[in-house]
């Protein structure tokens, strides 16, 4: 099964990785910064070498977002995210685990966890299994 | 049907036949894997030009043979141990072979390989992965595009599965007998889990896709001869051939899932279903008792009602019981329910399922809220059966059955 891990962040300023860029990771010693992106490495090379990550991307900064809405056939297009909120998007991965337990247990890997939260959501398929 | 797709099948039914013969004489999966998709993809090329060779089981095993050794002396560390194995191999098993000797020991090969592909050391991802590529002979793109994901993610997945099994230490060897009918219910899984990804494909993209439910049949269909007074297997590939025979009724021409009890089993395939009846009816007389052959004997029950009214729910129910008591689990349990709402009434149906609720791998499945819905449907209660329809609805994963469970609510 398939899952969209979505990083939420609330970052002091735009940056990857954007865990780093937090008032709680700022908080820290050097050593307890570098030990947190040593632990985020671990994963990510983990993931990959069991072929358990699909895909994954880091987002610009929300101040590039362009909202796009077609209203009566006009398009209108707005500056910034559509969700206006304190935590933003900030990436996404999608993996592909034996069980939802494992992917809730890499979603709780990413140091964005501590912080903000990381948002599990499985894709949906087109299986046609019998009824 | 043509020759490349002859030639493709023949191949395939032949790759684990050679990957076995390799791994048997250097000892390493991994390179021997990698050489017999090398041999592969010779033959892919020489083949349709040259004609196929009179002995094609041992050109594979000849020109990947030759593959191996030159990968190996490329690997100068290795090169000493692994080139004082290959000569002392017997001449024979690098050349063809003499016509008479084709056969026996490759089958024992063949059943071996696929054991040593569903290692315990393997996640089970990874197990049909690499049954897949060593065992099917599929290649990594296709196996990739098949479970939708990236060639490189697949790649790596079974990169990994092999230096896993490196790692662990597993020889190629059949394991000792009190372990093999444990290891042979884990491959049983694999093969099970192949056929039933196979549903995942929506229809638009099967086209372009390797057919996984005919991919898992042809395999078990091996395996079944490999291990003929194996009741199990037996029952796996009667299951998936009595499954498989309603796949035409199983949507309509919109796309849309039809139930069971409304397909119309003119649809069916009746040759599959009678070579199913007939494996599960000899497993269960002559073999140990096991789930599988349960699984099969409520879908042989299915598939011989003439029409959906006609089916004997008693047995089924019968069945479920015993079900229940060889392989426990709430999915089982939830179909018992279901069964016994048939026989008893929706009331003895939906009591069943208060007491499921409570169980933490149902409360939140989208099926536990189906069958509530079916059964609250035919107890009358339409408010009800409407708000768990759009309940499961929400909660299933698959688009063709949130739209199928959402038409039932709007129904009500």
């Amino acid at each position: 099964m398939k899952y969209l891990l979505m990083i939420w962040s609330n970052p002091q300023t735009w940056g990857h990785p954007i865990f780093l860029r937090t008032t709680e990771a700022a908080a820290m010693t050097d050593d307890e910064r570098a030990g947190m992106l040593r632990d985020f490495e671990e994963l990510l090379a983990e993931i990959s070498e069991s072929g358990e990550l699909v895909t994954g991307q880091a987002l610009a900064d929300p101040i590039t977002a362009r909202s796009v809405r077609v209203r009566d056939g006009e398009s209108v297009v707005t500056d910034g995210p559509f969700v206006e909120s304190k935590e933003q998007l900030a990436g996404y991965f999608v993996v592909d685990c034996a069980s939802p337990h494992r992917a809730e247990e890499i979603a709780g890997r990413f140091p964005d966890a501590r912080f903000a939260v990381v948002e599990v959501r499985p894709l949906m398929d087109g299986s046609e299994q019998d009824l | 049907m043509s020759d490349a797709i002859a030639t493709d099948e023949l191949w395939r039914s032949v790759t684990p036949q050679v990957i076995g013969a390799l791994v048997r004489r250097y000892r390493d999966f991994d390179r021997a894997e990698e050489a017999a998709q090398e041999a592969l993809l010779a033959a892919a090329v020489q083949w349709p030009e040259q004609g196929v060779p009179d002995d094609p089981k041992a050109w594979l095993i000849r020109v990947a043979s030759r593959r191996l050794i030159d990968g190996l002396r490329s690997d100068e560390a290795r090169v000493r141990r692994e080139l004082a194995d290959a000569t002392q191999a017997p001449a024979d098993d690098l050349v063809a072979p003499p016509p008479d000797a084709v056969g026996a020991p490759g089958h024992d090969d063949s059943l071996t390989l696929l054991l040593l592909c569903c290692h315990p050391s393997l996640t089970p991802p990874a197990r049909i992965a690499l049954t897949l590529r060593a065992v099917g002979g599929l290649t990594t793109a296709q196996i990739a595009h098949a479970f939708l994901v990236p060639e490189a993610t697949m790649a790596q997945r079974i990169s990994r599965a092999k230096q896993r099994i490196r790692e662990s230490g597993a020889e190629f060897r059949m394991p000792p007998p009190d372990e093999l009918p444990a290891r042979m219910s884990e491959v049983l899984h694999v093969l099970y889990l192949v056929f039933t990804e196979g549903h995942t494909a929506s229809s638009g993209q099967r086209l372009h896709r390797i057919d996984l439910t005919a991919e898992a049949i042809r395999l078990t269909r091996q395996a079944h001869i490999l291990l003929p007074d194996d009741g199990e297997v037996a029952g796996l590939l009667a299951l998936m051939l009595l499954t498989e025979a309603r796949r035409r009724a199983r949507t309509n021409a919109a796309g849309e899932l039809v139930p069971l009890a409304e397909q119309d089993r003119s649809l069916w395939d009746t040759a599959y279903i009678r070579e199913g009846v007939a494996l599960v009816t000899d497993a269960l007389t002559r073999t140990r008792l096991g789930p599988y052959q349960v699984q099969a004997a409520i879908a042989a029950v299915h598939d011989e009602a003439p029409t959906a009214a006609d089916t004997d729910w008693e047995q089924v129910l019968t069945l479920y019981g015993v079900l229940e008591r060889l392989a426990p689990g709430p999915v089982v349990s939830l179909n018992r329910a279901v069964a016994l709402a048939m026989v008893e009434g929706p009331a003895a149906g939906l009591a069943v399922l208060e007491d499921l609720a409570h169980d933490k791998r149902l409360a939140g499945h989208h099926r536990l809220h189906a069958v509530r819905a079916h059964l609250l449907e035919l107890a009358g209660d339409a408010e009800s059966a409407r708000e768990s329809y759009l309940l499961a609805s929400r909660l299933t994963t698959s688009i063709p059955e949130q739209d199928h469970l959402r038409r039932r609510a709007e129904a009500l």
